[in-house]
């Protein structure tokens, strides 16, 4: 019930909030339309794949959307008035990660109809996949976003340690350029990052390149992620700015990262998403070709 | 070595018969600073009590420790009868506070905090938004967000919000800090309403007015202890007497010349400011004009106070209170 009510009211601040507006809507919007513009070429197929991409961003942006905001409410004193109410860190937390997810899927569908209607994206992809990959993704990235904002002790701080994660985040995902052009011992460093697991399923998931069997490993990643990280977060919540978490306290924060290394460790080993990687990323560059060279014939003097 | 609190009310009709809030020995430091040197006192049921002192005295830890929110080194702490570090939301739903420093979000709407706030209590003890709007004058503010509201506005918000589950026990941490004057005389009257409501108040405040005012029994802390407790006019009987002289000189007075003046109980040099307590006022100004003329110095300002807190507080630290 508490958690219903925060959420309520999270989602209502931030409609209020301009920064929201920009960042959670209309740069990954902005993203949209620059990667079409840059890689699309007009190529309707390699627009699925740009709409994966995109995606990620606008999910990972969860990520750092709520680490900023849980600092500055802890900053200016906010969240010292909900301790004296009889509210848990738990139903803050769950409220947060919730309300995030609800104006994450706004954007999310903006991003695909856009695709559909104005870019002639071809396919729907597989939609119940992507519905399933956005919601674990913003619930598990949101929860990132809560052990960054308790265990940095400011917003200089959380900026910084922001800056680096999502840069991360952004190029070893394969979001913004396609994993298979880097070199191998790259991509075999993504495989432990959970931003990899996310934008290979999305992008699979809105290309069609994938069945439920596939996506299972990425699910199952994400979701052990965010009980683990959400878990973190209640054990190192602080309400007030002057506590700080202490050495071991932060060691809490590895438990996070736990299921990402197992699952790096697995598919470093049987290299199956690696190859679903290069054959994905094949069968795109193909297409591609294919419709240059039908551009080309199209447009051929001769004819 | 430290100077046993001075209780006057432990030998008065004053002294509570029942203690909602009750602290014994508090203790609390942080690091190598120590916060509380063992504060001990009872609030009874329906007693507005005040923590007078300056700042750094310890009495927003006391508060903090009473609303759950800090925990006591050592020391027992009782509110409602219900231990503050380990009740968790039962203490919670008991109490309402108002922090000394604390803020909302600033697109909240005033409406909206109250409702918001009210829900998360329980339903029976919940009390109306609307009623607390039009109380405490918000009703024209409902639609305002938090960041447009005065400083005063936003200070009765917190009280309202304070109000929103009927509760038990008051806290107040320096409720009227930063306020101006009229703005902190609208609030004394809001005070003044939940007194006589017979609800039981913990206030602290570095401003004598406002322990005179509002409290029925002060404990006046310094260096996190209590150094004197009682009703504010037992607390002023130490000082029954005498009247506060603060005079402004063109050039400070000596120990010795200070000595020769008529009536003088003592002097201190405040800034700047010769503050002198004297058994009799008329012969000391009298002498302290003849003595000045004597001397060659002016005499640039002189005011004159009946006994206050104020004058308990510099007879007991050897300091004014706002130093």
């Amino acid at each position: 019930m508490q958690t219903w009510i925060l959420t309520k009211t999270r989602i209502r601040l931030a409609l209020r909030n301009k920064t929201f507006i920009f960042f959670g809507v209309a740069m990954p919007l902005g993203f949209l339309f620059l990667f079409v513009l840059i890689f699309g070429h007009g190529q309707t197929d390699m627009i699925a794949y740009i709409l994966g991409s995109v995606l990620t961003i606008t999910v990972m942006g969860s990520f750092w959307g709520l680490s900023v905001q849980l600092v500055i409410f802890r900053e200016q004193g906010i969240l010292r008035r909900f301790r004296l109410a009889p509210v848990g860190a738990g139903p803050l937390l769950a409220s947060s990660i919730l309300a995030n997810y609800v104006l994450v899927l706004p954007a999310v569908a903006a991003e695909i109809l856009i695709c559909r209607s104005a870019f002639h994206m071809q396919t729907w992809g597989n939609v119940p996949a992507i519905f399933l990959l956005v919601s674990v993704g913003a619930a598990t990235f949101s929860a990132f976003g809560l052990i960054v904002a308790s265990v940095t002790n400011s917003m200089q701080e959380t900026q910084v340690i922001n800056n680096l994660i999502w840069s991360a985040f952004l190029f070893l995902s394969g979001s913004t350029v396609p994993l298979a052009v880097f070199p191998l011992w790259i991509q075999r460093v993504a495989l432990f990052s959970p931003a990899t697991y996310l934008a290979t399923g999305l992008q699979s998931a809105a290309t069609k390149f994938v069945t439920w069997e596939e996506l299972l490993t990425d699910c199952i990643a994400l979701i052990v992620g965010l009980v683990l990280a959400f878990e973190v977060s209640r054990q190192i919540f602080r309400w007030e700015p002057e506590a700080k978490v202490g050495g071991k306290r932060k060691l809490w924060v590895l438990a996070a990262l736990v299921p990402f290394l197992i699952f790096g460790a697995y598919e470093n080993r049987n290299n199956d998403r690696l190859d679903q990687l290069h054959k994905n990323f094949r069968m795109l560059q193909t297409q591609s070709a294919g419709h240059h060279t039908q551009d080309s014939s199209d447009t051929s003097p001769d004819q | 070595m430290s100077q046993p609190a001075i209780d006057i009310s432990q030998t008065s009709s004053s002294a509570p018969q029942t203690g909602v809030i009750q602290v014994s020995d508090l203790k609390k430091s942080y690091g190598d600073v120590v916060a509380l040197r063992g504060v001990s006192f009872e609030v009874a049921a329906g007693e507005v009590f005040g923590l007078l002192g300056p700042n750094g005295a310890g009495k927003t830890t006391t508060i903090e420790i009473l609303e759950g929110i800090r925990t006591a080194d050592s020391g027992q702490a009782r509110v409602a009868g219900l231990d503050p570090e380990n009740a968790g939301t039962k203490l919670k739903e008991k109490i309402g506070a108002v922090l000394q420093s604390t803020a909302l979000p600033d697109k909240l709407k005033v409406e909206e905090a109250l409702t918001l706030f009210s829900q998360f209590y329980k339903k029976r003890s919940r009390t109306d938004p609307q009623a607390l709007l039009r109380r405490f004058q918000l009703d024209e503010k409902k639609d305002a967000f938090y960041k447009d509201l005065s400083g005063g506005q936003k200070q009765r918000l917190a009280l309202a919000m304070a109000l929103v589950n009927d509760p038990e026990v008051l806290f107040l941490d320096e409720p009227t800090a930063g306020l101006d004057p009229q703005v902190r005389r609208e609030m004394y009257g809001i005070i003044e309403e939940l007194k006589s409501e017979k609800k039981t108040i913990l206030l602290t405040t570095h401003y004598i007015e406002e322990a005179e005012r509002l409290c029925d029994r002060v404990a006046i802390v310094d260096a996190g202890k209590i150094i004197a407790m009682g009703t504010p006019r037992e607390l002023k009987h130490r000082s029954a007497g005498t009247t506060r002289i603060e005079v402004r000189l063109a050039r400070a007075l000596g120990d010795a010349v200070l000595k020769g003046i008529d009536g003088v109980l003592d002097a201190r040099d405040f800034e700047g400011t010769l503050v002198m307590h004297s058994s009799n006022a008329p012969h000391t100004i009298v002498s302290l004009v003849k003595t000045l003329e004597a001397d060659g110095n002016e005499l640039q300002a002189l005011e004159m106070f009946s006994p206050s807190l104020e004058d308990v507080f510099i007879e007991l630290t050897g300091r004014r209170l706002r130093e």
